[in-house]
């Protein structure tokens, strides 16, 4: 029997022949410059509007504007909800004299994770795990690659096993280009900063009981496995959509449609309470650390990690039953 | 010779339902060591859902193909070890060159490193375009490059789709004198196309298909030979010899049109019949029209060609 090790190695060496790990790295580099501009942007802005650079000033200015919307008639329930979160975790930070916002390479490079989590980074995996399966069909090189003497579940385990190996290495190398290119502006130090985690949210309310600091660099790894975990899960179901999908642009279009619906979803869902058991809207789990307010009652970090967890298997098994079983009829 | 009566390929009552239509309706065949086998059938006869089979990209609903005692869709890894195949075009990465495709599939089966990559690039005769990218082969190179991906194993048994598609006539002459090659040095081949008269310059054996059935197998010369074959009789009285013809059973007066071409040729002032009939019996006809005062000028006797035996056998169904 064949060892999987050179079917993987043909698997990586398709990947990075076929240029899609270059585009992917290529479109980091250009956005991420872009979005260090903006943060440096915003955060001259609030010097300008605020007058210092103390952080206690411009939190506490905050604290004040929120609370001060919050008397508004005209601001809808969901914000309401949201900054009354808020203010509570800013006043927690404040009183326990910690910068919730020390502008470093580390905090960007966290705050670039949380926010790319649930769209740019799926999309950075589609375009290499979209046509994993799907391209070989539309290239017609699946009838030379299922023709040689290697069962059709290693072929595809080899195909998910260099899957794996680019979602990781996409987290990596996001974060370290994040922290070089940001840490260029904001500076590379920050990592021993500490950062407050362990709010729990419940209704309206801030439970500051399990609350404790951590250092920035053990946070920064959290939030990078969690993004990997979110990541890998669109990585099953993109490979099983591509096994169903003849067309690579098609497995394209179905995935992005899934992932979009879920960030329009999560706007509305807290009418709709079952659409937290759709995969889609679990995706950004980053902000379950930093304590902000699920998109629906009820959702924790383990409800969504479960959630993922059951999708992510129940699309793999579907992969492998399909390709191992199917007819290569063209 | 001993591999002679080896057998390489074997199958048995091959069928396959796609949806509720039967596509294959029970194919049997077999192919022997170091022989060449032709599958020919027209476009739409179900070659290529068999070829498929052969090589378990489709599981068959009923029957068996076995390799060297080999089940392919039960013993997937042994059985497809012994064989390499190119399924219609040879369709290889287009982002790599022809080598590194060649080593993505030499990774694929255990114990074929570069020394043997480097020697089916020979026998191929690709050398000075190997380490170009695929996509700037001409479909010519492709079919090289896709033979050699097949012989990488060192098959016993090469299956080739359509083979000379898209190749020049210079081409096709060197893909037969190549495939011819591979047989002497032990290799049993199964060529499939829907170019009779290549099926019948390149192969030993053919089977017909039709409408997912095998409807003819054998040695090609002696399916030619059993088919009736045509006899253009020359004869000074029309009237005459067709009271003896009719007299004849087993005889049939056929087209028209191949009796105006051979009138070209005629003896002048004769009159020339096309009769399809045994050929063991012409002698007896001559026979038969001189006792009844008929002169007879000339007969020819028209060996069948394949395409004639094609037609015989599917009752008129066209082919190209």
């Amino acid at each position: 029997m064949t060892s999987i090790y050179p079917l993987v190695k043909n698997e990586v060496l398709k990947i990075i022949k076929k240029r899609r790990f270059l585009v992917v790295i290529l479109v980091l580099a250009v956005l991420i410059p872009i979005f260090t501009y903006a943060q440096l942007k915003v955060a001259q802005n609030a010097e300008k509007q605020f007058g210092t650079t103390d952080w206690r000033v411009t939190t506490q200015q905050q604290i004040y504007d929120y609370t001060n919307r919050l008397g508004s008639a005209r601001v809808p329930e969901e914000w309401k909800k949201f900054m009354m979160v808020q203010v509570q975790q800013l006043q927690y930070y404040l009183d326990k004299d910690i910068n919730p916002r020390s502008p470093s390479g580390v905090t960007f490079t966290i705050g670039f994770l949380t926010e790319t989590v649930s769209l740019f980074l799926p999309l950075l995996v589609l375009a290499i795990a979209s046509d994993l399966v799907s391209g070989e069909r539309s290239g017609g090189t699946i009838k030379m690659l299922l023709t040689r003497p290697v069962l059709r579940w290693r072929i595809l385990a080899s195909k998910f096993i260099a899957l794996l190996l680019f979602v990781s290495l996409i987290i990596v190398i996001t974060i370290m280009l994040s922290y070089l290119i940001s840490g260029f502006v904001f500076g590379y130090g920050g990592w021993d900063m500490p950062v407050l985690t362990g709010f729990q949210v419940n209704g309206t309310d801030v439970s500051t009981a399990f609350v404790h600091t951590i250092d920035q660099w053990l946070f920064l790894i959290m939030q990078g496995g969690l993004a990997w975990f979110s990541v890998m899960t669109v990585a099953c179901l993109a490979l099983m959509v591509s096994v169903l999908v003849r067309s690579t642009a098609a497995s394209i279009v179905i995935m992005m449609a899934s992932i979009i619906a879920g960030l329009i979803l999560a706007n509305m869902a807290s009418s709709w309470e079952s659409a937290k058991y759709l995969f889609m809207v679990n995706l950004d789990l980053p902000t379950y650390l930093s304590g902000q307010l699920p998109p629906i009652d009820g959702m924790t970090l383990p409800f969504s990690m479960t959630i993922l967890v059951i999708w992510a298997l129940g699309s793999l098994i579907v992969s492998f039953t399909v390709f191992t079983k199917q007819d290569i009829l063209n | 010779m001993s591999s002679a009566a080896e057998r390489v390929l074997s199958v048995r009552n091959l069928k396959k339902k796609l949806g509720n239509k039967m596509i294959i309706k029970g194919i049997s065949f077999d192919i022997y060591g170091g022989e060449i086998f032709g599958f020919l059938g027209p476009n739409g006869s179900g070659k290529t859902t068999t070829i498929r089979m052969l090589v378990d990209l489709i599981r068959p609903t009923e029957g068996t193909v076995t390799v060297c005692g080999l089940d392919v869709h039960e013993e997937h890894t042994e059985a497809l070890k012994l064989m390499g195949s190119i399924v219609e075009n040879p369709e290889m990465y287009p982002y790599m060159t022809g080598w590194e495709n060649l080593e993505h599939f030499a990774r694929m089966v255990p114990g074929i490193g570069q020394e043997r990559i480097q020697e089916v690039v020979d026998i191929v005769g690709m050398h000075n375009r190997i380490h170009d990218k695929v996509k700037k082969y001409s479909l010519g190179m492709r079919q090289r490059l896709g033979i050699a991906q097949a012989l990488l194993g060192k098959p016993k048994l090469l299956i080739m789709d359509e083979p000379t598609n898209g190749l020049d006539p210079q081409g096709i002459k060197e893909l037969r004198e190549f495939i011819r090659r591979l047989a002497d040095e032990g290799m049993s081949l199964f060529i499939s196309s829907h170019l009779l008269s290549e099926i019948q310059l390149m192969c030993d054996r053919v089977a017909i298909i039709s409408h997912g059935e095998v409807i003819a197998v054998g040695r090609v010369d002696e399916l030619l030979e059993q088919s009736t074959g045509k006899v253009l009789i020359h004869v000074d009285s029309r009237d005459k010899a067709m009271q003896v013809l009719e007299g004849f059973a087993n005889l049939e007066i056929t087209d028209a049109e191949e009796v105006e071409m051979a009138e070209l040729t005629k003896v002048s002032d004769s009159v020339v019949f096309a009769v399809r009939m045994d050929m063991t019996e012409v002698s007896h006809l001559n026979h038969a029209l001189v006792v009844a005062g008929v002169n007879v000028h000339a007969l020819q006797i028209r060996k069948p060609s394949l395409e004639e035996l094609f037609l015989n056998l599917t009752g008129g169904e066209s082919i190209d």
